[in-house]
């Protein structure tokens, strides 16, 4: 990447801060034991550890002996998951409420469960992109043993209610987990006051390595192995800690929920900025909640184009961005969450997501809203689909 | 990106024969927006040779290169071997598509059948219908 790089691809991955790099630096060559070990080297390594998840617990409003530490979110999803469909199969229990938005981490684990005979209740949402909670009061059964929703969606960055579907399911004495990995050192998490069970965080999307994360289980949830093997984790996630990356997450985790208000009140404005800016282009649309949306998520469809060539166009004028288009996954469909919002695959092929940094400047949004507009127009122009709407043999989805 | 080779990105960032031929003497449409991928041909033949070809895509990357790199390799030679083009000459001459954007190029080719198949029957050339699919191959939806 050369210097003039805009870097708008934060929901993928994240720069790490240098607070997380210097806080990892000494467990590679200074504190290298195994934490398992009873020398001293060992013990300075368990001690570190401990105090990563003491800290990390109380990011999150838990405690320590709540934490476990996985490879990352998708670890995290799975382990969630799968502990909850054991804990009910053991009471007969085996229906699980989820949503049609949540990230492969999950769905594809819904699937395991579901050729394993669980029966799985995916939520449509509204345009908005948002579950309401009286959809998953309707939806809980006798027989449900987890409802999963996540807790903001890394396409269209739209928020949850979350602290509200937590409180349906605890008062129908159902698990309640979610999928923080977009939440986490971006919008304020409480598992006590929010009503969470079992929560999902991985440390690269908020400035941390990546390859760690974690998950959160209420005290009194049996956690159920995904990796056997030795007795770290206690028990529950065998194999030698990842010291470096557990400081990396800790150090990164704080300093962005100390400066999470800060950081979001930047990232909103940057925000609006590049709403606005691409709203004006004719014939595009904003997905995700105007208001309950992650404060740097940008998730846009334009008629008539396709979106990996958009991404391919805009990466050569130095733009990191995303797109939900079929071409850029190597699946054969446009983004599950776009057609679960209600977007016809003509327009899903040409969505465009932007997510922002508190890092980013308003000269980068300036330069890519000129950039977008322009690619964009580059593209319609040589579209037949576009030809077809401009001369009204085929009619226009958007305004 | 690494993602294509240098020729795929150069077609696809510097598209030739990109437009419309508005007398064109055939036309051919495939794909549709709910794969991803749409190729329109425009012809002009003069001679049993192609004189002028242009294209528009609404696609990837790969579909907006194959589309160029067919019309270049169609262009100024006779229908006969425009015919003959196969999506595998198009890849070929991209030096590769990746393995999954491969139908890709398949558009490309039918979609230059498809202009010369409507070209025929403009002009009430005998074919052999055998040569054209009647129904509209899409790789990667069954129902479109
Ligand atoms: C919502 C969500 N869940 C899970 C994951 C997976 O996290 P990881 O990459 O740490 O496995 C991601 C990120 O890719 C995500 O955005
Ligand atoms: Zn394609």
């Amino acid at each position: 990447m050369n210097k003039r790089t805009i870097y708008l691809d934060n929901a993928a991955t994240t720069k790490m801060s240098r607070t997380a790099i210097d806080a990892m630096t000494p467990y590679f060559d200074t504190v290298y034991g195994n934490p398992s070990s009873l020398h001293s080297a060992g013990q300075a390594a368990a001690e570190a550890l401990a105090d990563a998840r003491e800290r990390v617990a109380r990011c999150i409003g838990a405690a320590p002996g709540e934490i476990t530490f996985t490879s990352g979110g998708s670890e995290a999803d799975n382990q969630a998951i799968l502990s909850a469909a054991r804990n009910g199969e053991k009471k007969g229990k085996r229906h699980i409420v989820s949503t049609a938005i949540e990230h492969h981490a999950v769905l594809h684990t819904l699937q395991k469960l579901e050729k394993e005979g669980f029966s799985v209740t995916l939520l449509g949402v509204g345009e908005n992109g948002v579950v309401r909670p009286e959809q998953v009061k309707e939806a809980i059964r006798e027989d449900t043993c987890l409802v999963t929703v996540m807790y903001a969606n890394n396409e269209i960055g739209t928020i949850q209610p979350i602290a509200e579907i937590g409180a349906v399911c605890r008062a129908a004495g159902v698990p309640f987990h979610t999928d923080a990995v977009q939440a986490a050192g971006h919008l304020p998490v409480d598992a006590a006051a929010q009503n969470i069970d079992m929560l999902s965080v991985s440390a690269h999307k908020f400035h941390g390595p990546k390859g760690i994360g974690f998950l959160y289980a209420k005290k009194g949830i049996r956690l159920w192995n995904v990796i056997e093997g030795g007795a770290q984790e206690r028990g529950k996630r065998a194999g030698t800690e990842n010291i470096p990356a557990v400081m990396g997450m800790a150090a990164a985790l704080e300093e962005a929920c100390g400066r999470l208000e800060e950081n979001a009140r930047k990232m909103t404005a940057l925000r609006g900025k590049l709403i606005a800016g691409l709203s004006a282009i004719p014939h595009s649309v904003l997905n995700g909640d105007a208001v309950d949306r992650l404060p740097g998520n940008v998730n846009f469809c334009f008629e008539g184009i396709e979106g990996e060539s958009l991404l391919l166009l805009l990466d050569d004028r130095g733009i990191c961005a995303s797109s939900g288009s079929a071409c850029t996954s190597g699946s054969l469909d446009p983004s599950h969450v776009l057609l679960a919002i209600g977007r016809p695959h003509e327009i899903a092929h040409g969505s465009l997501r932007l997510s922002l940094s508190e890092e980013n400047t308003e000269e980068e949004i300036d330069c890519t809203i000129r950039a977008v507009a322009e690619v964009v127009e580059y593209l319609r122009g040589m579209s037949p689909v576009w030809r077809d709407l401009v001369s009204g043999k085929k009619e226009f989805i958007t305004k | 990106m690494a993602l294509y080779s240098e020729k795929v990105m150069d077609h696809f960032k510097n598209p030739r024969n990109v437009g419309v031929i508005e007398d064109a003497d055939g036309v051919g449409e495939v794909g549709n927006a709910k794969c991803g991928d749409i190729m329109k041909i425009y012809l002009k033949i003069e001679n049993d040779i192609i004189a002028d070809v242009k294209f528009e895509t609404f696609g990837c990357g790969s579909a907006i290169a194959s589309s160029s790199m067919a019309t270049e390799l169609i262009k100024g030679k006779p229908v006969s071997e425009a015919m003959a083009l196969t999506n595998k000459a198009v890849a070929e001459a991209l030096d590769g598509l990746p393995a999954y954007k491969m139908h890709c190029s398949v558009l490309a080719e039918e979609a230059i059948k498809k202009a010369l198949q409507d070209y025929y029957e403009k002009n009430g050339i005998e074919y052999d219908h055998s040569l054209f699919p009647d129904c509209e191959h899409c790789a990667h939806c069954g129902d479109a």
